[in-house]
């Protein structure tokens, strides 16, 4: 079980509480996170990443195990202890703006 | 019969609700708190359809949609994705960019299908959706105009803006685009053509070209769809041929620079702007917070200001943010980048607040209830 932390705006988006539990199949990555994350909440898909594209947006970052992770490529396994449930996959919105 | 004014603001939305006297005013919201809500209008085919235009710097758009009439809201589809070749348009500096979806500025119920609904969206375009904002299309006949990679943005980016339909022509309808003009298509959206001839522009290389024009808004009664109504960058104007050519009718207006026009429900010759002193002074002159209607349709103006503030106002009123009711007499509306919405019940004579201290206000629309 995958336990990834949504920003606020986003919990609210999808009416959820706390943290999010995703089964993912097969290797975790960042984009099999998302795709699991968008099929549960259809109402996240161009909020974290672009419909087209799939490049995270701009002023989201990825984060897990205290390291930054948002410039690993969509396809590079997360580390095992994400992957285990151990540890949370972040989603965090920047500091910024008004 | 109860009046609903929609108020999008940089932090969220508000709906404001009275009766025909349009002096109590409940208040609810803010709706979607922290997002800029740039447009929430509702479907003149039911009232209580109404849409939202939710966007964040962050997490990108979101479109609303509420069935009744802003009690609840259910997301709907945010995918704007433009049909075929991007193409590009000119930057400010006038290089080449390419064409790349960053909010939806305006929604347009259709007049007659409460799924039907337009946007007009940043970079400049106009997407249709025909299931209730599930699903949107590009209408890609006005964004392949020839004239296309031309456009320029405004200092607010190249948003489109206005769109209006003409009531007796369902193929007809006018939009406008900071900063690329005004144009119209009479087949449906399938082509499309400039508007601007009669337009000057001083700030644009050529000032009578065909495209270029920074257009802030357009008004138009619905009783009289060839007649137009244009507060441009500079120049209020009008046109009595749809769009085929323009004059100006800034008259005695103390500056013509201004966003909003709008026209009284009631009287199709007066109308309103609210004048800005400058494009880099964006805010009413000498700090005095003024309407001015014209009763002849333009040219002759007079000040409108009684329970506005007449001192020390420095609030700027954007294009998408005045509006009027159906109710006798007219009710004129507008907001405020201080966050006041002001109302007047009785075709602009007396002015007051109906709240004063909301977050930035980009959008207001009225919805006039049995």
């Amino acid at each position: 079980m995958i336990r990834v932390v949504l920003p606020a705006h986003l919990r609210k988006l999808a009416h959820v509480e706390g943290e999010v539990q995703l089964d993912v199949v097969g290797t975790v990555t960042q984009r099999s996170i998302l795709d699991a994350l968008e099929a549960r909440y259809p109402v996240l898909r161009g909020t974290i990443r672009d419909h087209v594209t799939q490049h995270r947006r701009p002023f989201l970052r990825f984060f897990a195990c205290e390291e930054d992770l948002s410039h690993e490529l969509p396809d590079t396994p997360v580390p095992d202890v994400v992957a285990a449930g151990t540890e949370a996959f972040f989603i965090v919105g920047a500091i910024a703006g008004g | 019969m109860n009046v609903r004014v929609l108020v999008g603001t940089r932090k969220g939305g508000f709906i404001l609700t009275s009766d025909a006297k349009r002096q109590q005013w409940d208040i609810s919201g803010p709706h979607f708190a922290g997002w800029e809500i740039y447009h929430i209008k509702g479907s003149p085919a039911d009232p209580n359809r109404l849409y939202a235009s939710q966007c964040s710097g962050w997490f990108g758009q979101m479109i609303q949609r509420s069935n009744d009439g802003g009690k609840t809201w259910e997301a709907v589809g945010n995918k704007f994705v433009y049909d075929g070749a991007t193409g590009t348009h000119q930057w400010y500096d006038g290089t080449s960019r390419p064409w790349e979806f960053k909010r939806v500025w305006h929604l347009e119920p259709s007049l007659r299908d409460p799924d039907t609904v337009y946007a007009g969206v940043e970079d400049a375009a106009i997407f249709r959706s025909a299931d209730g904002g599930q699903n949107w299309q590009e209408l890609p006949g006005l964004r392949n105009h020839e004239s296309g990679p031309k456009w320029q943005p405004g200092a607010g980016g190249m948003c489109l803006h206005t769109i209006l339909f003409d009531p007796t022509d369902a193929k007809r309808m006018f939009i406008a685009i900071s900063a690329a003009g005004a144009f119209r298509t009479d087949d449906g959206c399938n082509t499309w053509q400039p508007i601007n001839r009669g337009l000057h522009s001083l700030y644009i290389p050529n000032p009578t070209a065909e495209v270029g024009h920074c257009v802030h808004r357009i008004a138009m009664h619905r009783s009289r769809p060839r007649v137009l109504f244009m507060q441009k960058h500079w120049d209020v104007m009008r046109s009595d041929d749809a769009g085929d050519s323009w004059r100006e009718v800034s008259g005695n207006l103390p500056t013509d620079f201004g966003f909003v026009i709008d026209v009284n429900t009631h009287e199709p010759e007066t109308i309103y702007v609210v004048p800005i002193k400058s494009d880099s002074e964006h805010f009413p002159p000498d700090g005095k917070l003024s309407v001015y209607r014209s009763r002849t349709g333009g040219n002759e103006w007079e000040p409108l200001t009684k329970g506005l503030p007449q001192r020390d106002c420095y609030v700027n009123v954007l294009r998408d943010a005045m509006a009027v009711d159906a109710a006798e007499p007219c009710g004129v509306y507008f907001g405020t980048t201080g966050g006041q919405v002001y109302a007047s019940p009785d075709s602009g004579n007396n002015w007051a607040p109906i709240v004063r201290d909301l977050p930035a206000v980009l959008s207001v629309e009225v919805q006039t209830l049995p």
